[in-house]
């Protein structure tokens, strides 16, 4: 990507407000996946302590079980439901499934790719992960 | 490999690790999510065969399609024969180094070599 | 900097018997010599049907003959005036000032397309990848031969890909794309969308080598169904429906 394309670059790719929530959904599915990534990595090397026995285990849990810890794992719980549900009506839509039937169009050329089941799909993703984070503190915090 | 059949491997992976992950995070639940934490709780976890069966899967799953993912926001970032294949290989290489990482303590532990 | 002039006292193009009035903020660039873009502003009346091409073309005839602007149809046919309206692509003579709800428009050329000067750009890469996809009808036969007969479909095969015929290759699908923002090498919606309308159409036999040519690292697997490349179509084309269901026949759920 040089200048002389004129590309709109990340920022362009990672702007969520110009092309409704379905771009917002976009952005969020990159995010959510980035995190979870980086998490899952964390999560192999920090289980890798129980090979240290006990003691290893117990510190591992001593530094994961505070405030900080748990507001993190409440976000990966929110990211984890957004990226599944997100990620199901996705899967649906590259097959083809709830983006419409080809017709003529007529003005004012709604396009039936953008119909309200895959709206109420990301609306779902997002109150869904919601919840989940909402549960998730509970548990955390109500121990 | 082409790239359809990649990505049907990436959405098929993500399919059976939302299975498999809703029955990993079930079981921290349905024991109290502390105790399930509690050593001798995660040990018997690991020495349990089936368990670490489903452990070993999540891992290969999520690794894959994980890395992959990671992959096409890279390859849709920039652009270039040599930055694609230090990508593509290097993804590789996350991915089996992880897959082998984790296994490790998986098989260690099942083992009860600890 | 910003230069501002006005053409309410003048004579313009638009009647003047107009009352509303817009500050216009033209982006001017030439890659030849300048390092970046600046914006110059005008003043421009407008009526309730203005558009936003008239108002460039009231500041050519008015202020600065040299903005350099694409321009031919005037109705949305010729697919020539796709710049960016305020942050987002459209026609421009297929946009009213009045709908636009906002007294400053600014003008910028189309994202993701490299700038010629001003607001025109360059469109040979579209160009090429439209054409890489096989545009016209693959088929061993033809109807040009004398015995031959025509190539009859049902209007139930018209309307497979009728709506994908009616692309005017203005860009704006490829400059909404965030694939196509940061990716030089994406086919992009526009020929994707274009190679559904080939592989759907019954007279068609081209199907598995169109297939072929987008199935690789840059093809339509770079698509995320973002959806935004159909919600600035002018025509109704839809290009994130034609790439779904093109992708359907990579996935096996369409044969």
């Amino acid at each position: 990507m040089t200048k002389d394309e004129h590309k709109e670059g990340i920022g362009g790719m990672a702007n969520p407000r110009r092309y409704g929530i379905e771009r917002v959904a976009y952005l969020l599915m990159r995010l959510s996946g980035l995190g979870l990534l980086a998490y899952f990595v964390a999560h192999i090397y920090e289980t890798s302590n129980i090979l240290r026995g006990q003691v290893g285990w117990d510190e591992l849990l001593e530094m994961t079980s505070t405030t900080e810890g748990h507001i993190i794992l409440s976000i990966v719980i929110g990211m984890c439901v957004f990226h599944t549900v997100n990620g199901i009506r996705v899967m649906l839509g590259h097959g083809g499934v709830g983006v419409g039937k080809p017709a003529r169009p007529d003005y004012p050329y709604e396009p039936a790719s953008q119909n309200y089941r895959h709206k109420i799909g990301i609306y779902s993703a997002i109150v869904l992960a919601a919840f989940a984070m909402m549960y998730g503190l509970a548990v955390l915090f109500g121990e | 490999m082409r790239e359809s059949t990649i990505m049907k491997i990436h959405y098929g992976t993500a399919i059976a690790a939302v299975a498999l992950v809703a029955v990993h995070v079930l079981m921290r639940l349905t024991q109290g999510f502390a105790e399930s934490l509690e050593y001798e709780s995660v040990l018997a976890n690991y020495k349990f065969v089936p368990y670490a069966i489903m452990l070993e899967l999540i891992l290969v799953l999520l690794s894959i399609h994980g890395f992959n993912g990671l992959r096409v926001i890279l390859l849709e970032l920039k652009q270039g024969r040599i930055y694609e294949k230090a990508v593509s290989y290097g993804c590789l290489a996350a991915m089996i180094g992880l897959i082998a990482y984790g296994s490790r303590t998986i098989i260690v532990v099942n083992m009860g070599l600890v | 900097m910003a230069q501002v002039s006005s053409i309410a006292e003048e004579q313009a193009s638009t009647p003047l018997s107009s009352s509303k009035s817009i500050t216009l903020r033209i982006s001017r660039y030439n890659p030849k010599h300048d390092d970046s873009s600046v914006f110059m502003e005008f003043t421009v009346p407008y009526q309730k049907w203005t558009t936003v091409l008239e108002a460039i073309l009231d500041v050519k005839k008015h202020f600065d003959h040299s903005v350099a602007v694409r321009y031919s149809c005037r109705q949305a046919t010729c697919g020539s005036c796709g710049m960016m309206i305020n942050g987002k692509p459209k026609l421009a003579c297929f946009t009213k000032i009045s709908e636009l709800n906002s007294d400053v428009i600014t003008v910028e050329p189309m994202s993701n397309f490299p700038i010629i000067r001003d607001l025109a750009v360059k469109f040979e890469r579209m160009f090429e990848t439209h054409h890489k996809i096989k545009p016209y009808l693959i088929r061993d036969d033809t109807e040009l031969e004398s015995d031959a007969k025509e190539f009859l479909q049902s209007p139930k095969e018209v309307e497979q890909y009728i709506q994908f015929a009616n692309c005017i290759k203005c860009g704006l699908c490829n400059s909404a794309c965030p694939t196509m923002a940061t990716d030089s090498s994406f086919v992009g919606p526009q020929a994707l969308a274009q190679a559904y309308r080939y592989v759907a159409d019954s007279r068609d036999k081209g199907k598995d080598s169109r297939l072929k040519m987008i199935d690789e690292p840059h093809g339509i697997w770079r698509c995320h169904f973002a959806g935004s490349c159909s919600q600035v179509c002018p025509k109704g084309v839809d290009p994130a429906m034609g790439i779904q269901l093109l992708r359907g026949y990579l996935l096996g759920f369409r044969s």
